[in-house]
């Protein structure tokens, strides 16, 4: 990204160059200290050791760590797409001309972002059962909190999207006869969707980073399993190696979105450049 | 109602904690995070690599994950013992700092860049251009945004409750020692939870307001 920042100095001289060299050497020597202390921690409290990291060499281990990274990716991919649904029902809410009902569901969106996405779970988990709901398995916690909460910020990012939007084009559309729902259908929503589509991605990324939080309601993810092989005490507890094989897994998903997003955000801007210029043409 | 009123102290302990965390974490994320944003628009490469990785590492990893590094990992590294509230917080810190930075680099990249042309065509160098032109007027632009993140902090802090800091996440499960009714109990911590942010909500709208017509 050093392009956007290019304006705000100039093409530096020998002097200026010589100073941004000394500050530059100086950041990369307090990083390289850093890590180097870290590195040096681990290696003299014996974490490095290969009796540490052997259980991870065990092809049933291994098997074990690629479930369990199918059934993250499960909770998170049946989440996002139940959570997608509900914000455009949200949204639909909002949208409502009954004006009891938007204000109804403005409301229920609120409430659904503020609380945290851990309680969310933890109520479906440990509260629910308490009225008698059998049917709640750790898997249903997981995926019915990503739901909720992603669903509301879903709706508010939906919302964003279509209010961003000229008036002219729904007033174009009621003008040549459409109903509203066809307006919303035919004529704000691919637009909208386009220009939020890095919005909803970074949100995607969100969401899979929050699967982690299953753990606390005993689904079995990967930082579950970090726990579970962090604390078996015949390999020496391996909790540091354990939690930097899982943490290497969830951020090389993340990444992976991350940079979905990123090339989705140039392709749609350079789309979008390319829509702006045809009404010149015409 | 006699859920919150036989085990007020578990609350009020859960969620005067949890304010500690918080204020905590948004001091020091607010600082960290000030110097990162700072790095990754700085004019030495290398310390806009380092800001850069350091955004795109952390925004990329779970907080439950980084707690864990610190809360299970730490003491096994053989270093001065601290306590999991403080390496809880410490693992707050360094997600949210993260966010911060951005909010930053998007708040001073969101002035218009005559500004910039302007302030550096009269001789003003780069610490000049910030301090003088551009963060003065990237703090409006900034403080909305900032709110969000802090508000997400605020919830954030509940992730603490899985490497046992007593904070507001944790009350439930107190209270199931305790025989209570978990799903009432829940639902009284949701609603505080809901009345910290809405409050924290407003405060946001009133910047913004404050300073929508400038």
């Amino acid at each position: 990204m050093s392009y956007a920042t290019q304006e705000l100095f100039d093409v530096p001289g020998p002097k200026a160059r010589r100073r941004s060299n000394i500050a530059g050497f100086i950041t990369v020597a307090i990083v390289v200290l850093i890590v180097a202390f870290i590195v040096y921690q681990l290696y003299r409290s014996g974490q490095l050791d290969a009796r540490k990291w052997q259980t991870f060499t065990f092809p049933m281990v291994q098997q074990e760590i690629l479930r369990t990274t199918m059934s993250t990716m499960n909770a998170f991919i049946v989440g996002a797409l139940l959570a997608l649904g509900l914000g455009v029902l949200l949204l639909l809410g909002r949208l409502s001309p009954v004006r009891w009902v938007t204000v109804a569901f403005s409301w229920v969106t609120e409430t659904f972002r503020a609380i945290p996405l851990l309680i969310l779970m933890m109520l479906l988990y440990y509260g629910l059962p308490v009225i008698g709901a059998t049917f709640v398995t750790p898997f249903v916690a997981v995926v019915g909190g990503l739901m909720i909460y992603n669903g509301s910020v879903f709706a508010e990012i939906f919302r964003a999207g279509i209010q961003s939007l000229p008036s002219g084009q729904s007033e174009a559309g009621y003008a040549i006869g459409l109903t509203r729902g066809q307006v919303l259908r035919v004529i704000l929503a691919p637009q909208a969707i386009r220009n939020m589509l890095p919005t909803i991605i970074s949100q995607l990324v969100v969401a899979l980073k929050d699967t982690a939080l299953g753990f606390m309601v005993t689904y079995p993810e990967l930082l579950y399993l970090a726990k579970f092989y962090g604390t078996q005490f015949q390999y020496g507890s391996p909790i540091i190696p354990a939690a930097i094989v899982m943490g290497s897994i969830y951020i090389a998903l993340c990444l992976l979105m991350s940079f979905i997003a990123v090339r989705v955000e140039k392709w749609s801007s350079s789309d979008s450049k390319r829509t702006k210029e045809i009404p010149q043409y015409e | 109602m006699q859920v919150l009123t036989d085990n007020l102290d578990l609350f009020v302990l859960g969620f005067t904690n949890t304010g500690i965390m918080f204020v905590i974490s948004a001091v020091f994320a607010l600082l960290l995070g000030s110097v990162i944003g700072i790095l990754r628009i700085s004019p030495s490469a290398p310390m806009r690599a380092v800001g850069t990785v350091y955004v795109n590492t952390l925004r990329n990893t779970p907080l439950a994950l980084l707690m864990m590094f610190f809360a299970l990992g730490y003491p096994k590294l053989g270093l001065p013992a601290l306590d999991y509230f403080t390496l809880a917080t410490v693992a707050l810190v360094l997600y949210t700092a993260s966010y911060v930075a951005e909010v930053f680099r998007s708040g001073v990249n969101s002035i218009d860049k005559g500004q910039t042309e302007a302030a550096r065509a009269i001789g003003l160098s780069f610490g000049q251009v910030m301090w003088v032109v551009l963060l003065p007027q990237a703090f409006r632009n900034v403080v909305p945004p900032l709110m969000s993140v802090f508000i997400a902090a605020l919830k954030n802090t509940t992730v603490a409750s899985g490497f046992s800091v007593m904070q507001a996440g944790a009350i439930s499960a107190n209270m199931s020692e305790r025989g209570e009714n978990l799903l009432v109990t829940l639902l009284w911590v949701a609603l505080f939870f809901f009345i910290l942010v809405m409050g924290l909500a407003a405060l946001q709208r009133k910047f913004e307001r404050k300073w929508a017509q400038s």
